[in-house]
This record gives structure tokens, sequence and C-alpha cells, in this order.
């Protein structure tokens, strides 16, 4: 997939691979890869919360790891692997953390959700979370002002118990 | 799993309906909708207080590759010239703010020009480039500085109660109690803060129409302002809000970009999409500071004598914004003198808006903090003062109660809690150097049923549609009217499929106020009764009808079929109905209103009463919630999963406002200054712990007929005084301005001084 930049002036190829696709993408050196995301891409499940890095609705995994989309330049992931929430799983297959929202109704409105399950999954892999305590200060990046927090937290614990006891990787 | 259609979905914990689209990216927002051509407009906020344009120079801006227009009051689409034409149904009275109207500025941030380009980052950085010059005249946005010149709103706030007439004399009994507490509280100027920052997309149809994604509460409030704004009729106007990333309050009212994106779109004949940055959200509608003043008269037991609640909230010179805020006080207690009075005063902002239980939050904080200094004074346990001056009736109206099991909240909450082990004198529990405080509060809430209208529709293929213009903001309405739709036709939820969020839906009010449920499921309901009785005169009409004698009253559609409920076996499938009616589909609408005969006789209200642990750090002054118990008596809970998610988040932002939430200003210039998400603070996960919601049994016949009573805003209220009495017993502290911030209880010498 090859996408243009919609103005002719300063744009730069690069190569991503996003949710598994191989795409090249023109950006100009300014564009986040939170717009670039949403306005080039039509990948609307990365949020814009606040685009100052304070609010965490835009994280995606950027090569396994946890990022604020919003103050990541587009033009620097070149040959990166991009995971979004749309890579993560779909309505059909749904991942294991994006299961467990559903089961312990760890959103409302909907518009932190995908930086939030993007996180978990990120936060999970880092390792450093054993204690509810700690998946409480390591996710305490993501914002959910509709006030999820304890049950986006039982998400995470039914996530990591799973991990445990069948020994499989999250993300 | 297979669904026993004997066994109703009201009442069952369900995951959301649109769960599955939510957590997958796949729910989509205002700015995410795709147009051809689709244009990016930035919004360039003002930079004065008060005063005048004097020029906007865009000739730099215009040299930006990519940028089409800068639209400004000088330059921009012919719109309608009265400010009644700019009035919205949530809206107080006096003149809405029109933006680009004039060269006059009212309040800090508003909205001087739109910078429309082909991209985005063009008209960001166009924006920028944008020169204006102001000629300031002299503001006050402090309300200290005006509250002695506080009025009595001359207008009152449609759908707003103002306070009751004074029952007894408070000014004589309050002198003459042998008790007195009297008291200032205030709580600051908070701001709603949903995650998705406000936006819409306009998008031109080819027939001319506009179909408008934009955020909002209710989107034929939008439709309707926007219809008489630009002279357009109804039918050339959609706007949708399928999803909505939260509002609170903040989108009743329209926002200020959904006028500028179809201004835009009006004046360049183009789709335009317009979002605010999280800056910008503080331009608009906040909570308003409120400073109120509470005096108690007791006898020595505690039996209260007089109760005097007096407020005064700020307003912009434009509006006056009202809420309710004192009356709560002459309704949670048995008093025989009470006096509720509830002023404005004007400062150089924007409007408040209404946020989250508007006016409860900040009364219910300044009662609820004033019987706890009272259960102190008269040494009454906090719990039994209430008790002791428990409201049988709702004395400001002289009305009956619908229903109101409150005391059972007592009850069940405080055995939850463990309240039966509290000692308590203030800074008696400690746990090595934290001090432990527990507290309570009594919360209440309207139970409100507001006009809606549904309709139903069911399928040759077996599915049911359910459809009200109301909107879904987080709260799961969704869901429970997929529930309701699928209890009705005795059908498995993924059965049903629902439609709301569009303003070409069956009329609904904008969502807010706790009512949505209670008032879009009533209305299914009605539909769906409507929808059995068409299907029964249908059926009757088959040849050798097994129904052809049946009642409307003897029927119900089950599992696919229409059929008598005292002889299940006699019946017809639905499909052959709609078949040899030679019909796809057959549809009805149902309309709920309000019980005016009960509303005479009757006032209906959702309680609860909270408990709070607070843990105290001895030296540094940091307050950590530990854990809190919510009892909640809101009558039927339609879907217990998602009800609890309600109060969950009602007493999250209600532990931000007690401890963290303030947007302070700096008043020389008259401005926010905590305008972003790093400043402006507000609960994260580190904050939550332990959080327990109980529903209460509560029977209620006369709410509604489906005896629900909402509960978007009661887990607010009353949460942040249960905190702060909390932080009260912990310390020895009273801190009665909000937020409980390190400082406050730093300088109290109540917590620093040696014991």
């Amino acid at each position: 997939m090859t996408v243009t930049a919609s103005d002719h002036t300063h744009a730069i190829p690069i190569d991503l691979h996003i949710n598994n696709q191989p795409t090249r993408l023109e950006v100009e050196p300014w564009t986040s890869l939170l717009d670039a995301l949403r306005e080039q891409l039509h990948l609307t499940g990365t949020k814009k919360g606040c685009d100052h890095g304070q609010c965490g609705a835009c994280t995606v995994l950027i090569d396994g790891t946890r990022i604020n989309s919003c103050l990541a330049l587009a033009v620097m992931q070149d040959g990166k692997a991009i995971t979004t929430i749309e890579g993560l799983g779909t309505v059909e297959t749904l991942h294991p953390m994006q299961a467990a929202f559903i089961e312990h109704d760890a959103f409302q409105c909907g518009y932190c959700t995908p930086g939030q399950i993007c996180s978990a999954v990120g936060m999970i892999k880092e390792g450093h979370a054993r204690t509810a305590d700690e998946i409480r200060e390591l996710m305490s990046g993501n914002l959910c002002r509709c006030g999820a927090y304890s049950n986006i937290l039982a998400a995470i614990e039914q996530v990591m118990g799973a991990n445990i006891s069948s020994e499989k990787v999250a993300a | 799993m297979t669904h026993d259609s004997n066994v109703p979905y009201i009442g069952r914990a369900t995951s959301r309906v649109d769960g599955p689209l939510k957590v997958t990216g796949g729910a989509k927002y205002a700015a995410e909708y795709a147009a051809p051509g689709l244009l990016h407009g930035y919004v360039v906020s003002g930079a004065i207080a008060k005063g005048r344009i004097t020029s906007i120079d865009v000739s730099d801006a215009m040299t930006v590759p990519g940028v089409v227009d800068v639209l400004t009051h000088e330059h921009r689409a012919r719109t309608a010239w009265l400010s009644y034409n700019y009035q919205d149904m949530i809206g107080p009275p006096g003149k809405p703010f029109r933006p680009l109207y004039d060269d006059k500025i009212q309040y800090s941030g508003q909205p001087v020009a739109l910078v429309v380009a082909e991209s985005f980052e063009a008209s960001r950085a166009a924006a920028a480039l944008v020169r204006v010059s102001y000629k300031s005249e002299e503001h006050i946005t402090d309300l200290e500085a005006v509250k002695g010149q506080s009025y009595v709103p001359p207008k009152r706030r449609s759908g707003i109660a103002p306070p009751p007439k004074p029952r007894g004399d408070a000014d004589d009994a309050f002198d003459a109690a042998p008790v007195k507490v009297k008291q200032q509280y205030r709580v600051p100027v908070e701001h709603h803060n949903p995650m998705e920052p406000f936006a819409t997309t306009v998008v031109r149809e080819q027939d001319g129409g506009l179909t408008i994604y934009d955020k909002t509460q209710g989107s034929q409030n939008n439709q309707a302002y926007i219809c008489s704004i630009f002279g357009l009729s109804k039918d050339k106007v959609r706007v949708v809000n399928a999803f909505m990333g939260g509002g609170f309050g903040s989108g009743l009212r329209p926002a200020y970009q959904l006028y500028l994106a179809v201004l835009a779109s009006q004046t360049l004949e183009r789709s335009v999409r317009v979002a605010l940055t999280r800056d910008q959200m503080f331009t608009f509608s906040y909570r308003p500071e409120t400073i109120q003043t509470v005096s108690l008269g007791a006898e020595p037991s505690g039996k209260l004598t007089a109760i005097r609640h007096h407020a005064v909230a700020g307003t912009s010179h434009f509006e006056d914004h009202q809420e309710v805020v004192v009356n709560w006080s002459g309704l949670l207690y048995d008093c025989k003198n009470a006096k509720l009075t509830y002023e404005l005063a004007k400062i150089d902002t924007h409007t408040p808006a209404d946020m989250r239980a508007p006016g409860a939050v900040l009364g219910v904080f300044a009662i609820e903090s004033a019987m706890d200094e009272l259960a102190y004074e008269v040494g009454v346990d906090p719990v039994e003062l209430r008790l002791l001056n428990y409201a049988e009736k709702d004395e400001n109206d002289d009305k009956e109660f619908t229903s109101k099991a409150l005391k059972a909240c007592f009850k069940e909450g405080a055995e939850r809690f463990g309240w039966s082990r509290r000692s308590p004198e203030p800074r008696s529990m400690r746990d090595g150097r934290e001090l432990i405080g527990w507290g309570m509060a009594t919360g209440v809430w309207e139970a409100q049923l507001m006009d809606t209208q549904a309709r139903v529709t069911i399928h040759l293929d077996g599915t049911l549609e359910v459809a009200s213009a109301t909107s879904d903001i987080g709260t799961g309405t969704y869901t429970v009217m997929a529930m309701t739709g699928a209890d009705m036709f005795g059908l498995p939820l993924e059965k049903v499929r629902v439609k709301l969020g569009d303003s070409s839906l069956p009329t609904a009010p904008v969502e807010g106020g706790s009512w949505a449920a209670a008032s879009t499921c009533s209305a299914i309901k009605l539909a769906c009764q409507a929808l059995t009785k068409d299907l029964l005169e249908h059926a009757r009409a088959l040849a050798d009808s097994p129904l052809k004698r049946a009642r409307p009253e003897d029927v119900v559609a089950r599992d696919g079929r229409l059929f008598l409920r005292d002889a299940p076996g006699t019946g017809v499938a639905i499909q052959d109905i709609l078949r040899s009616a030679k019909l796809d589909e057959l549809s009805a609408k149902g309309e709920a209103k309000p019980d005016s005969k009960v509303q005479k006789t009757h006032s209906s209200y959702t309680h609860s009463a909270i408990f709070c642990e607070v843990r105290v750090d001895e030296q540094l002054g940091v307050v950590r919630v530990a854990r809190i118990v919510n009892a909640v008596a809101a009558g039927k809970i339609i879907n217990p999963k998602t009800a609890r998610s309600q109060i969950l988040g009602g007493v999250v932002m209600a532990l931000g406002s007690a401890l963290e939430e303030e947007t302070f200003s700096d008043h020389a210039l008259g401005r926010f200054m905590n305008h972003n998400l790093a400043e402006y603070h507000m609960p994260v996960h580190a904050d939550i712990k332990d959080i327990d919601v109980i529903f209460v049994d509560e029977q209620d016949e006369l709410t509604n007929e489906l005896g629900v009573k909402g509960l978007g805003e009661i887990g607010i209220v009353g949460t942040g005084a249960a905190i702060a009495n909390a932080v009260f017993h912990a310390t020895g502290a009273r801190i009665r301005s909000l937020p409980i911030t390190v400082d406050k209880l730093i300088d109290s010498p109540a917590f620093t001084a040696e014991p």
C-alpha cells in the first residue's frame, strides 16, 4: 500500500510495517505518527486526546514497545513495525486484552480504550508489574475520564493471570 | 450460549453491545469521518479577556501552502442576525455567545478566526501566523471581587427549580438554637475534560444537504441550532453522534466548533472538519466557582431546628447560567425552618455549563460537610445524626416521595464498610505514619423522565430494530435499549439492532440529567406494545387464525412467535404474519411522557450513602483514598454491569473534585492558566484503589412504569463530602475549600498541631 501526503511540498517517503502490512507513506517532516495514522491511513482507532503526551489515548506499540504516537514524528519511524488497536484483534478475533476489557466493562465512552489496551499489552511485555499497585502505577499515563480504572485493572489482572497459567506472551 | 427467552435481560449483568467496536477501534467519533476533499479548520483563540478586535492580519497565514481561507467576523458567510436564533434547547436566559459574529471580545480564549486548509498541519501552522490586534477593556474574572454584587436571576432557567419558598423562620430559629454551625464552603472552577476533544466533521452530500458528525449529547438540539442560524431546513441537516468520547455535560449545548465547521462549509462549499485542541477545551464550558454559606441550628441532641443555605455562583455577562445548588439542603432533612437562597455574580468569562450532577455536587458538598461538623459539635455519630433528621417527605415542595430507600443505603453501606468499628475522635486511628480517617455523607439526585420517542421494527428475518435519537455518551444506552427490546420480544440480544445518535431518528432530548435510560427504555416498551398490537391485528386477519379472538393484553411475543399468554401453544410465527400481510417489516412508535398526575403529589429522587477511608501522610499531608463504599438507591437497575460502572465513574470524578481538580485563573490576564491535562490534575490509575458499589433494593411503581430512576449523576453527589469528612476524621483539619490539596492541609493549624 502506498499513501501520498495530501500536499506536494516536503513529503518524505518512509516504509512502515503497520499491523503486519508493509506500508509506504509520504509524510511531511512535521507530521506526527498519530496524525499520519489517523489522517493519511484512516486508522482512527488510535485517538487524539491531548496531542501533548499527557493523556495516553494515542498509545501504539512500536516494535512491541508502547509509545505516545502524538509525540513521535512519523518520519522517524522508517522501517519500524507499528501495532495499532486495529492490528491487535478484530471484532471476530479479539485479542485476550480486548475480550477482557469487554468482560470487565473496562470502558464507558470508549475514547481512551484503544490506548489503554495497547498500553496494557505493552506494560505486560515490559514485565515489571507484579501487583495491583504496580499495574496502577505503570498504567497511570493513560487517563480515563469516565473513571473505569477499577475495571481496567481487573481486565489486566485477568489477562496477566491467564498468561501466567498458560505461559503465553501477551503481544 | 443459548438464550432462554423466559429469563429477562433486564436485571442481568450484560456486556455492552457496542463493546466489540470500542475495543477494536471500530467505533467512530466525530473527527474520524472522511470525505472527498475534506478541509481542516484550526481555531485561532483570542488573547484578551475583554475589549475589541481592532484588526486581523491574515496575509502571512494565507501564504502557507495549502491554506484555503481564513474566516473572521469580517469575512464569513452570512448567518442569522438576532441572538434569539442562536438559542439552543439547554441554554440559560440571556444572549448566547456568537462565534466570529463581531469585533467584541467577551472572554479570554474566545475564537477570533478559523484557518481553513487542505491539511491539518497547514491549518495549524497558518493559525500561528494570524495576527490579531485588540483594544483591551478592564475585565474582572475573580468571583470574590464581585460576589458583593450578586443578584437573584430575574429569569429562571427552564428545567431548573429555583430555591423553594422559605419555611418557618430560619433566621429566628438559628439565633435561638442551642447548637450552631455556620461555615463557608467553596468549590472552584472545574473543567469536564472528556477524553475526546470537541470536533465536528461537516460532509456536503450530493443533494446539497449536510451530514454533520458532531460531538454532542443531543443531535436534535444541534440540528435545530444549525438550522436556525444558517436558515436551513431540517431535511437538509442531519446530525450524527453515534459515539461520543465523554461529555459529562460539556456537550449538552452546541460547542463553537460546530458552528465554525458549518460556517466554513457554507462559506467555501466544501466538506470541513474542525477539531479543538486540548487547551481550547478550556474555552467554553466549566463548572462555575461557587461560594456557599451553610448555617445549621440544632438541639443538643442534634435535631435540626434551622437550615440556611446561601450560594453565590459565577456566570458570564451574557447569560444567567443556573443550577440547583441549595435546594438539596431543605430536601434531605426534616426541619421546620429552612431558608435557601441562590444568587449569581457576573464575571468576564464564558458562560459556565452543567457538569456531572450540576449544582448537587456543589450544594451537597456544603450541606454534608456542615452536617459532619454538627455531628462532632453534638457528639452524635454522623449516620445517627442523619437518621435523626431523616426526611420522610419532600418538605421543599410538600410532596411524598415515589420511593426513598436511603435508610437501606445507610445500613448496607455501613455494614459493608465496617462503620461500627470507627473510633469517633478525630486523629484517633492510624497505621504507622499514616493517619486514617473514616467519613461518610449522603448523596441525592432527581429521578426524571423526559418526553422521548422510540421506534421499533420487526423484520422478516426475525431481527428487531430499536431506534431513538438519544445518545450514548458512554453511559450504556445502546445496551439498555437492546435489552429492553430483547425482553419485550423474547429475543436474544444478537437479534436486536440499536440505532441512536442521529437527528433523523424519533425525537429524544439531550442525554443528561440521568434521564436517558428511564425515558428511552420506557418509550421502547411502549413502542413494543404498540408493535405487538399491530402484529395481532394482522394475525387476526389470517385465515383460520388461532388468535382470532385474542385481545392485545392476552398475547405475548417470544422467540419469533406471537401467542396466547395463558396457552403458549396457541399462536402464530411472526414471519408468517408478515408474509401473509406481504410485509418485509413492521414498525411502531412509542412515546414516554412524565405522569403529571403523579408529579402533582410526588417527588422522585435517587439517594446514596457514601463511606470513605482516607490515609493521610502525617508529615507530608498527602491524602490517599484507600476505599469507598457507595450504596445507591436508584429504583430498578436495568444492567447491573454498566450501572456499577456509572457509579464507579461518578466516584472517580468526585475524588478528583475533592482532592485534585481546580482550574486556576490568572485574574490579571483574565485567563485560565492550567489548560492542559498535565496541569489540570484529574484522577489517574494510581489514585484509584478499592471502590465498592451496592445497589439496595428499591421498588418504585410511581416514578415511571419501569421503576428505573437513573444513575449518571448519583455516584458523584456527596462523595466529595464523604472524602472531606474522612480527611477531617483523619487529621482534625476541616478543609472547606476544594480541592483538599497538600498546601491547604499543611497550612491548617489543626493538621500540624502536636498531639
